[in-house]
Order: structure tokens, then C-alpha cells, then sequence
């Protein structure tokens, strides 16, 4: 089953509620996915710093000195906020290419859960209420965001098997559904170049939409090549750096339903999810046709 | 005690909604809403029902066999009215998926938009859609009258079996596909037929029995002669010994 949402905001006074409105709608869906939740955050743009968000079975272990050796290993100002299992880590952005690198070099067991100018990923095993809680997510301001609630079908329940998936800088995506010819799609991204972290269908998806956009398409077009290059069930909600996408399979049996007003539009597996937004009553409400790509950007 | 005019007290709602009983979901928890509907026996004078802020919620009203009334404030979400038998229901908002699955007789009016596969396998009773209908509308039905003011979305009616699906709008790629009897009378486009449906000769009969369940439908303003109807071609009942090479 699973449980997707999404929520842009185009009023910017809504921002320091990203957060918290974005963890009531996955927590809303808790009963379509118990196996582990996720959630994107894209905050603000400042401009002069980069982040990755790891991960760690043993944080502290891993994360205690780790500003200091980064900082030493790199040659740049480095800091390290940990959120429970999860670090977010910043330095300047000319720096977060060799700062990810060291990462993997001197602690080979943290996970990269994503990277960008203003991305941060967290995501575990668990329920929508137990990891939002974990990660303090409803404290947290952005612009927009994507949040997944899994029943795991094709790969394991761990917390690389947990969505978002990032595959590429500030892009990540979550999935409802299943997909067919993963394994395919997978081989030729590795001839290319792409790595994968798992075996799962979802990060196949996403490393897709990467290698598509680093081909110089932008979200739409990127999108639009998931209907004729994945086989398979799908619902995808996409975020990039600064835009939102929505697209459904031409068989369109995952469920989807898209809410629009003047301060935000947003997205859930279900209407449930969409119930507390302010101003639901009187939003363009509608169910995303088949086949039919919808983006939006800042 | 001075007389009530009954009637005209029924017309401006006073005695329904004194008599009615309310649900409020933000209350009391969906399982007592629907136990209280299944535990009604029959000639009950509870014949007024109001279930408040849905939500979404799933499974509201389902499985209801006695002849009242339940009005729902708001949107729900999947299967709502599933199984009905006898019940008359409007949900004032929109319908998720399945939205009378299965219904047996009675109504079900959604004044707003019904997700996928709403009447799907139906019986009988009436469906009204006072919006659009998503993908598989009407699926395998099996009696049901399903009535859509807009438009219905891909695979609808797919292996429908008996009963009359109305759409006012357009319907979705293949439609009708794999039918056998059911009746299809679309007034718009039909974005493509199915596997085996075809248009078929609108004979009087025809504008009878859809005449008949636009005015059950309370739709006024649009004449029978409007639309088109569709079918079975029947090639697919039974095995063609020249497709033997296909299996």
C-alpha cells in the first residue's frame, strides 16, 4: 500500500509551519504503511553553505568528533547537528563533494541519506509519529516537502529501504506503488555512472529522474520520460531544489489526491492527509489524471 | 396540542432534522457510527441519519439494510455506502475509491467528485455522481444504475455484466472493455472503446429506460436523444476455435 504526501508553499508566512503541517499529513496516513516513514525537508537558501544528512547505527560513536576530523580532513569550517540516528553536516559548498567522500572514507558504516544546498532527509523504521518525533520534524521551516509511510513489497524493511530516496543534489522522491523493470533500468544507470545504495525499485526511480536532469531536462521533461521508461505501478511525488512534481502511471491504481489555494499546493495518497490545511474547505481539490505530468516551481 | 402540518413542516426540514440522529465523527469513533446503523431493525422509526465531519473517513455507512435516510457533511473516503441495501445516502462532499461497492438496492447521491471504481460490481440501487467520476467507474457491474453528471475516467465499465451507466460528460480510454450486457449512454466524447464494446442504435426503448433514470437522477435539461449508446458486440462469449493459435 504506502502512504505518499507532498506540500509546496507559495506563502512564504506558511514556512515556519512546513514542518509540523507536513508531519500531520503523513501522520494521517499511518495506517496505509507501518514499516518505516521519511520525510524531506527543503529549507531556506543561504546562499554560502551545502549539507549532507547521514546516517548511523552507532551515532555516538560516529558523529562525536566528527566536525573537527571533517574540518582538519577537508580544510573548511564543518559543523555536525545530530538529530537522534541522523546528522545533518555543513561546510561550504566547494567543500561538499570531498566532504562526503571523507565521510565514507574514515566511518564506512554511515549512510548518506542525501546532499544538497538545502535538502535534509530523515528517515527510519518505525511509524510516521515515532520518526517525526525521533527528528523534531514539526519544528522545522522550509519551503517545500515530501514524506513517505511504507508497506514494504520489494525489499527489505531497513532504513535505506525507507523513502525518500536522493539520488542526486536537493533531488529526492517517494513512491506508491511497484515497479517491474527496476533491475533493467538499474544496469543501464551503472553503465552510465550512477551508484546505488540498495536493491530497492524506488531508488531506481529516482537515480532515473537524476540521470535524466543531469542530461539537462528540467523536473517536467524528466518526469514525463518515467511513462514510457518504468514499468510498472506508480505514484511519484518529487522534490528539487526548488520544485515540486507530481505524476501517476496510464494505469493509474494507486491513489492520489491534489488540494491547490492561493498559499500552497499540496498532495496526499489520500484526502485524509489534507483535512487539517488551512483553508481545505474552500482549496481546488482534484484526483491527478493518468499519465498527466504536474510540477510546479519557485 | 395544536395540529402540525406535517408536510409542510417535512419541507422546511423542521421535523427531519429534530428526528434525525447525528453522528460526529471528530467524536465518537467510525465502528459505533456503523454499529448503530447495523443494529437497526426493521421498521425502526430512526429513519434520519447525519454523519458530521467524515474527513475522509473510510467505510462510512457500509453494509447498511434498513430504508432511512444519511446525509454525510463532507468528503469521504474509501468504500463509503459499500454493500448498501435499501439506505439512501448523500454524501455532501466527495467520494475516495469504491464508493458503493457492491450495492445491493436503495441510493447513494455524491454531490461532489467520486474517486476510482465507484459502483463497482453493483447490484442494484442507484448511483448518482453529481461530478466527475475517475478510472474504472462502474466496474463488473452486475445491476447497478450509475448515473454521472461529468465525466468518467479510463477502463470504466470493464467487464460489466448488467445494469445502465449514464455519463452526461466524456468517459476514458477504453471503454466498456471485455463487456457483456450492461448499457452504456455516454453524451460527450468516448476517448476509446474497449475490447469487444461498440456503439449500438439507440432504439426507442432505449430512450425510455434512460429517460427514466435521468429524471431518478433528478437531472433535468438534457434530452435522452443527447446521447449515444454502447454495448456488447458479443465476440468474445465464447471460444473461437480460429483464436486457438492466440492461447
Amino acid at each position: 500500500m504506502c502512504g505518499i504526501v507532498g506540500l509546496f508553499l507559495k506563502d512564504k508566512s506558511l514556512e515556519p509551519q512546513l514542518g509540523s503541517m507536513l508531519s500531520q499529513m503523513l501522520i494521517s496516513l499511518s495506517d496505509r504503511g507501518p514499516d518505516s516513514a521519511g520525510i524531506a525537508i527543503y529549507g531556506a537558501p543561504t546562499g554560502n553553505e551545502a549539507k549532507i544528512t547521514i546516517q548511523s547505527a552507532r551515532p555516538e560513536q560516529d558523529f562525536r568528533n566528527l566536525d573537527a576530523e571533517l574540518a582538519k580532513a577537508i580544510g573548511a569550517p564543518v559543523t555536525v547537528n545530530v538529530k537522534s540516528t541522523h546528522a545533518v553536516v555543513r561546510t561550504t559548498p566547494d567543500k561538499i563533494d570531498e566532504a562526503r567522500e571523507t565521510i565514507q572514507a574514515l566511518h564506512p558504516d554511515v549512510r548518506i541519506m542525501g546532499a544538497g544546498d538545502v535538502v535534509e532527509i530523515y528517515k527510519e523504521v518505525g511509524l510516521p509519529e515515532a520518526v517525526v518525533d525521533r527528528f523534531d520534524v514539526r519544528s522545522m521551516t522550509g519551503t517545500h516537502g515530501i514524506g513517505h509511510t511504507r508497506m514494504a513489497t520489494e525489499s527489505a524493511v531497513t532504513t535505506m529501504g525507507a523513502h525518500p530516496f536522493s539520488t542526486g543534489a536537493d533531488q529526492c522522491l517517494v513512491h506508491n506503488g511497484s515497479l517491474s523493470n527496476h533491475n533493467n533500468v538499474r544496469r543501464e544507470l551503472i553503465r552510465e555512472g550512477m551508484t546505488f545504495e540498495t536493491e530497492n525499485d524506488t531508488e531506481v526511480a529516482a537515480a532515473y529522474l537524476s540521470s535524466q536532469m543531469a542530461h539537462g531536462k528540467n523536473l517536467g521533461e524528466a518526469l514525463e520520460g518515467t511513462l514510457s521508461d518504468l514499468d510498472g505501478f506508480f505514484t511519484f511525488v518529487v522534490g528539487t531544489k526548488n520544485g515540486f512534481g507530481v505524476v501517476r502511471d496510464p494505469i493509474a491504481c494507486k491513489p492520489a489526491v491534489m488540494a491547490e489555494t492561493d498559499q500552497y499546493v499540496a498532495f496526499g495518497s489520500e484526502y485524509r492527509a489534507l483535512t487539517k490545511l488551512p483553508g481545505i474547505d474552500s482549496a481546488k481539490v482534484w484526483e491527478p489524471e493518468p499519465a498527466t505530468v504536474y510540477f510546479w516551481e519557485h | 396540542m395544536p395540529a402540525i402540518n406535517v408536510s409542510k413542516a417535512l419541507d422546511q426540514g423542521h421535523i427531519q432534522s429534530q428526528a434525525s440522529r447525528a453522528f460526529d465523527l471528530a467524536e465518537v469513533p467510525l465502528r459505533e457510527l456503523n454499529q448503530a446503523l447495523h443494529s437497526l431493525p426493521p421498521g425502526s422509526n430512526e429513519t434520519a441519519w447525519e454523519v458530521l465531519n467524515p474527513k475522509g473517513s473510510h467505510s462510512v455507512a457500509v453494509g447498511v439494510d434498513q430504508p432511512i435516510t444519511i446525509d454525510v457533511r463532507g468528503s469521504v473516503g474509501y468504500y463509503c455506502g459499500g454493500m448498501n441495501d435499501g439506505s439512501a445516502i448523500t454524501v455532501h462532499g466527495s467520494a475516495g475509491p469504491g464508493v458503493g461497492e457492491n450495492m445491493m438496492s436503495g441510493s447513494i447521491t455524491v454531490k461532489g467528485d467520486a474517486s476510482q471504481y465507484a459502483g463497482a460490481t453493483g447490484r442494484g440501487g442507484l448511483l448518482v455522481i453529481e461530478g466527475n467520476a475517475s478510472s474504472r467507474c462502474g466496474i463488473s457491474m452486475k445491476g447497478i444504475d450509475i448515473v454521472v453528471h461529468g465525466n468518467i475516467g479510463h477502463m470504466s465499465a470493464f467487464m460489466a455484466q448488467s445494469g445502465n451507466l449514464v455519463v452526461l460528460g466524456d468517459a476514458g480510454d477504453a471503454l466498456g472493455d471485455s463487456i457483456y450486457e450492461a448499457r452504456l449512454f455516454v453524451r460527450g466524447k468516448v476517448g476509446s472503446l474497449g475490447a469487444d464494446c461498440i456503439a449500438k442504435e439507440m432504439r426507442p426503448e432505449h430512450l425510455e429506460l434512460l429517460q427514466g433514470l435521468l429524471d431518478r437522477a433528478g437531472v433535468t435539461g438534457v434530452k435522452a436523444a443527447e446521447f449515444k449508446r454502447y454495448g456488447s458486440a458479443r465476440t468474445l462469449y465464447n471460444f473461437n476455435i480460429d483464436n486457438a493459435d492466440a492461447y
